[in-house]
């Protein structure tokens, strides 16, 4: 009910009108994570704090906030940081707009006070980000500028050195710049945003002058699920993979009817233009990282050969998944979801047919699918405004996960030959390499931590910052696990985090990418943790489960390792101990350590 | 448009913005008696009414809207 309201196009009105009981609908449900948000405003924030609430409710995320008082966005940071620090924010947003600049160029200005104009606004705001970065290291979303309604200077206005809307384009530039050197600094795009919306309607004097708010009302909801939308992207909490249906979704026409010459692709009609237009859409989806699959009541082999086409931008080996069969939609992504080991949570469904629209969101609430109504020149619109697959920042483990998927279907082909799973194993030829967290390593491991669910054994979360401080600290014990194997290199997909006091070492977070279940790496990850225990002379190791809805499959971890139960807790978890013995024997066979 | 039937409509906007289904309002209410009818929640009841009556109103008139009964006359006149 309240879903449809919170998906593109939103309902705005009733967003507002009804924001506490959608609230209260909202927090029924049963998984929500903590975080606490602070918002540091130029101008009014309160209603924009409301509807930020209600969009990342919807993605599971419960955020306690803390507002700047008007316009303090600066004063809190420099002169006040211990309240901000109090709160200890995972998150500050800096909620600015044009009417925070605080000297605009004038006409009588020479190209050189312009820029100390430039430079004594950027400082402002660089003292503000570096102060947070020195004291309380949480990631920061920094909104840049939108341009000024009005224009006295007409086009020269963007484009002279004095115009003002010419300054604002180099502030934002310099934004990105400072974005692109500093990790934990993102830039909400509201240049952008306000530019799709529309200036005039972004804009609404009456409500700047009577309350203070830099953008109109109906302007809200657009700007917070932007917010949200970076929040859920630094949470892991992007989709990851587009299910498509065939006919009349990817093409016009029905391919089992129409055949090959039939269906509408290619530049010759509007109809077949628009669709190669969404099949490019989706093939860039795919470039990203997003993976795609295939569900649709065809024929399989029909359906296989529309892709043949001379003009059908994507191919069948574009897919990592396809079901083209006459089952039910449900059960089919049910099977694409456990083919591909991902949760049900990560997949984006559309189908121009709104029966199976509202079958597949009856039969699995978990499954995201967008009203994409049933013309397709709608398609695209209704699958971009919806930020499913926004990225935190571009990294090249994401661009190679569509090819890393269609290989790991050919170690599944080959999997079915062998009698004995060991011998399977030594078939792939694994090499791995195990160290403790480098520099190098950060992005990658943060992005593991935030979004591995199923073999973790805390599912601890952790920012890029906090990762630093464990890395680099003595009392921490850090492993990494790569593991290539003869199909190509996994890249880094294990990792453990353990304080050590004395002879004993707590481990915080352990954990393992999906992609390299069954293979033995935990053995070899806990090989290589004995080393290190005992080079540091630590001869105990304590481990602790904590139960989530997605993690059962470490339930027995520890036990499975030989270490002896120590207490069981009330809401399910257990902690474990295990005393190194003299002479341990490595556990791991089948992985060659480098 | 008359002035009991936009007391009428009115009680429904109240009871979704300030989320209290028993809440009645009558022309002399104030935001001092109604919980919650701070500031804040001001802005949100006045956009809201605009929405609903598709009217807009001027700085001026923003700047008396104080009791149930200032709103009723004004969108008597506006709505008009």
């Amino acid at each position: 009910m309240f879903e449809d309201i919170l998906n593109y196009p939103f309902g705005v009105e009733t967003i507002h009108r009804k924001k506490r009981s959608i609230k209260k609908e909202l927090l029924k449900a049963t998984v929500l994570s903590g975080r606490k948000i602070a918002i540091l405003g130029g101008s009014s924030t309160a209603e924009i704090k409301d509807v930020i609430e209600l969009f990342l409710l919807k993605e599971g995320i419960q955020p306690t906030f803390y507002e700047s008082e008007y316009n303090k966005y600066y004063e809190d940071v420099i002169f006040d940081i211990g309240v901000l620090k109090d709160f200890e924010p995972d998150i500050i947003f800096i909620h600015t707009s044009n009417a925070n600049i605080q000297e605009f160029p004038q006409l009588t200005d020479s190209e050189n006070a312009v820029q100390d104009k430039l430079d004594a606004e950027l400082g402002k705001f660089t003292s503000i980000w570096e102060k947070i970065k020195a004291e309380l290291s949480c990631p920061i979303i920094q909104n840049n500028f939108e341009m000024l309604l009005d224009r006295r200077l007409g086009n020269v206005e963007a484009i002279d050195f004095r115009g003002k809307n010419n300054y604002i384009a180099k502030l934002n530039l310099a934004l990105c710049e400072y974005a692109n050197a500093n990790d934990s600094f993102y830039v909400n795009d509201i240049n952008f945003l306000s530019a799709r919306y529309g200036l005039e309607r972004w804009h609404d004097r009456s409500f700047w002058y009577s309350y203070k708010y830099a953008l109109s009302y109906d302007a809200i909801s657009t700007l917070a699920h932007s917010v949200s939308s970076i929040i859920k992207a630094l949470y892991g909490k992007s989709k990851k993979c587009l299910v498509v249906d065939l006919d009349n979704t990817l093409w016009g026409g029905v391919i089992g009817d129409d055949g090959i010459g039939g269906i509408k692709l290619g530049k010759e009609t509007a109809i077949a233009e628009a669709y190669t237009s969404f099949q490019t859409y989706i093939l860039e989806l795919k470039a990203q990282g997003v993976l795609l699959a295939i569900c649709s009541k065809n024929d399989a082999k029909i359906a296989a050969e529309a892709f043949d086409h001379p003009d059908s931008v994507l191919k069948i080996d574009d897919f990592s998944c396809v079901k083209t069969n006459w089952e039910e939609k449900h059960i089919n992504i049910l099977e694409i979801a456990e083919e591909l080991n991902i949760g049900l949570d990560s997949f984006v469904f559309i189908d121009d047919n709104p029966v199976e629209r509202d079958l597949v969101r009856s039969q699995l609430p978990e499954v995201t699918v967008p009203d994409i109504g049933s013309d397709v020149v709608d398609y695209i619109s209704y699958l971009d405004r919806g930020n499913y697959f926004e990225p935190a920042c571009i990294s090249t483990d994401d661009l190679k996960r569509s090819e890393y998927y269609q290989k790991e279907l050919k170690r599944q082909s080959s999997k079915s030959r062998f009698e004995d799973y060991g011998e399977f194993l030594d078939s792939l030829e694994m090499e791995a390499e195990i160290v403790p967290l480098e520099p190098v390593y950060y992005e990658r491991a943060c992005q593991l931590i935030n979004k591995t669910n199923q073999f973790n054994l805390t599912t601890k979360r952790l920012t890029l910052s906090e990762l630093e401080r464990y890395s680099v600290s003595d009392e921490t014990l850090t492993l990494c696990g790569r593991l290539a194997d003869k199909y190509g290199d996994n890249g880094l997909t294990s990792v453990i985090i353990a304080k050590t006091k004395g002879s004993v070492a707590s481990i915080d977070l352990w954990l393992m990418s999906c992609r390299v279940f069954k293979r033995e790496l935990e053995l070899a990850m806990f090989d290589v943790l004995i080393a290190s225990c005992s080079a540091r002379g630590v001869s105990e190791i304590t481990g602790h489960y904590l139960p989530t809805a997605k993690n059962s499959i470490v339930a027995n971890h520890y036990e499975r390792l030989g270490f002896s139960l120590v207490e069981e807790e009330s809401n399910g978890g257990s902690i474990w101990n295990y005393s190194i013995p003299e002479c341990y024997e490595n556990r791991n066979k089948h992985i060659k350590i480098l | 448009m008359n002035k009991k039937n936009i007391l009428d409509q009115l009680q429904n906007i109240f009871r979704d913005c300030f989320d209290d289904e028993n809440l009645v309002v009558v022309s002399s209410t104030t935001s001092d008696d109604v919980e919650g009818w701070d500031s804040l929640a001001h802005i949100n009841l006045i956009v809201t009414i605009e929405k609903e009556y598709n009217i807009k109103f001027s700085l001026a008139e923003l700047a008396v809207l104080y009791s149930v009964d200032d709103i009723v006359n004004l969108i008597a006149e506006k709505a008009a």
